[in-house]
């Protein structure tokens, strides 16, 4: 495995400044959200984000198991980020690791900044996050559809929790890393925010930036969500939308 | 009346204007302003502004008729999954039973689906069931249908509008749970109707002159 900020002859970004798959450095992958794709989840979603595959599914809130979980003040929020064995070139051996308990603790973490939890004492919300292609930025992804499926299970948030992740490659600050750039970069640095007051909710960094290519990240990364919020709730919206125009064609109220 | 503006779908933190409603459900404020905290539509009730949210689980309210199934019995009560948060409590002194000896699985088994009301929510959201009140009692026979909780209103309809013509055109006996639990009673092929139109109206349910539609559907079927 090659460790991040390896020194390459690899060219990650082109004399006319576009990136190995062609993007500029404020560009994003595609990104695709589908709402409700599970019938037995309270709510769901699937996201694709470049060469990411996520499936979410939230349940509950209901009654936190085992009992001593229960906070009697106020719900918690289990979030389980699992990366399926063939998500990855090399067969990832199935199971939490110390990385998947990282990045579930810090998802929950974000996303509890947005749900009203005092609202469900004694209760737990269930967010089971599955990683089935991994390309680079899968917990913003996984936190970014996380966010839809818990509004499409109803349950109660200030917001909608967005992710997006930026970094540096050939010394410059890009964002949305894709596998390559960020196994070749110099720094990764997934963030995710509330849109509507502009809280940060989740702040990580891997490798090395000074302040300036910091700051400069998180405003790249901050625009970048604003865009992806949009998605999200079009992708909400849509889940009613196609129902509304079946009724159109056939009554035209 | 439904105004457009009452129909719309907000999202959760989308800043909703009041003007001169009071803040009902589904609504949070910060910073002077008002925001949705649920995806759902905006409806208005004795100058309240509400968000009726288009899916979520079932919150119990006092006095609410629910149907409930056992799933455990303790030394002198049930506890019934009303399909919340929360498990019910029904105690045998809130029940017509007054076999006190008696053991409990010999009047309710675990399985058995009753029609119940809430009675009582504590502060640490013990829910308190009753059997004490007309028209509660044990189903027997019949089948079970599941819509979402959220939906119920509208099918009941305004005063009931929508479940009589239901009952009426189909002769079905339908029981609603304020919990989104159906029990329905009738002939294989009416009831297997009725069920098709429930979740016809789960599905539209955030549309405008369903009843009509519905009763168009259920002649046709007829």
């Amino acid at each position: 495995m090659i460790e991040l900020g390896t020194q390459s002859d690899i060219k990650l970004i082109n004399e006319e400044g576009l990136r190995i798959d062609g993007r500029k450095f404020n560009e994003l992958r595609p990104i695709k959200i589908e709402v409700g794709v599970l019938n037995r989840a309270d709510g769901s979603a699937y996201i694709e984000w470049g060469g990411n595959k996520v499936l979410v599914a939230v349940y509950g809130p209901r009654e936190a198991f085992p009992k001593h979980t229960q906070n009697p003040s106020r719900a918690i929020i289990n979030a389980r980020y699992n990366m399926a064995a063939f998500s990855v070139d090399d067969r990832k051996r199935p199971g939490p690791d110390r990385r998947a308990v990282e990045i579930s603790k810090v998802i929950g973490e974000a996303l509890e900044c947005a749900v009203f939890t005092e609202q469900f004492p004694r209760t737990s919300i269930d967010v089971y996050i599955e990683v089935l292609q991994a390309d680079a930025g899968t917990r913003v992804a996984g936190l970014t559809a996380a966010s839809v499926a818990l509004v499409d299970a109803g349950i109660p948030m200030r917001d909608m929790v967005v992710g997006c992740a930026a970094g540096k490659v050939d010394g410059k600050v890009v964002l949305d890393l894709n596998k390559e750039e960020d196994n070749f970069g110099q720094a990764d640095l997934p963030m995710a925010i509330i849109p509507r007051t502009q809280e940060i909710v989740l702040l990580q960094m891997d490798g090395n930036m000074t302040r300036e290519e910091l700051e400069e990240a998180v405003e790249l990364s901050k625009k970048a969500t604003m865009y992806i919020s949009d998605l999200q709730k079009e992708a909400l919206l849509a889940k009613y939308k196609s129902q509304e125009q079946e009724k159109e064609g056939e009554h035209g109220e | 009346m439904y105004l457009d503006i009452e129909r719309k779908i907000v999202l959760p933190g989308e800043e909703i204007s009041l003007e001169g409603m009071k803040q009902g459900n589904g609504i949070y404020h910060d910073n002077g302003k008002y925001y949705s905290y649920q995806m759902g539509v905006i409806q208005t009730y004795n100058s309240y502004a509400n968000i009726i949210p288009l899916s979520g689980k079932y919150y119990p309210v006092r006095n609410d008729r629910i149907i409930g199934k056992v799933i455990d019995i303790a030394p002198s009560f049930w506890i019934m999954d009303i399909r919340g948060p929360y498990p019910g409590f029904l105690h045998i002194n809130d029940t017509p039973w007054k076999n006190l000896d008696q053991d409990l699985n010999k009047i309710l088994g675990v399985g058995d689906t009753v029609f119940l009301k809430v009675n009582e929510i504590t502060e640490s959201r013990q829910i308190w069931l009753s059997l004490k009140d007309a028209g509660l009692r044990k189903l027997e026979g019949g089948h079970i249908v599941m819509v979402q909780p959220t939906k119920v209103s509208r099918i009941i309809g305004k005063g009931g509008s929508m479940v009589n013509t239901i009952k009426e055109i189909t002769g079905v006996k339908i029981q609603l749970g304020q919990n989104g639990v159906v029990w329905l009673d009738g002939t294989a092929d009416k009831v297997m109707v009725v069920r098709n139109i429930l979740k016809y109206i789960e599905k539209e349910a955030h549309t405008s002159g369903l009843t009509d539609r519905v009763k168009k559907i259920l002649e046709e079927s007829r």
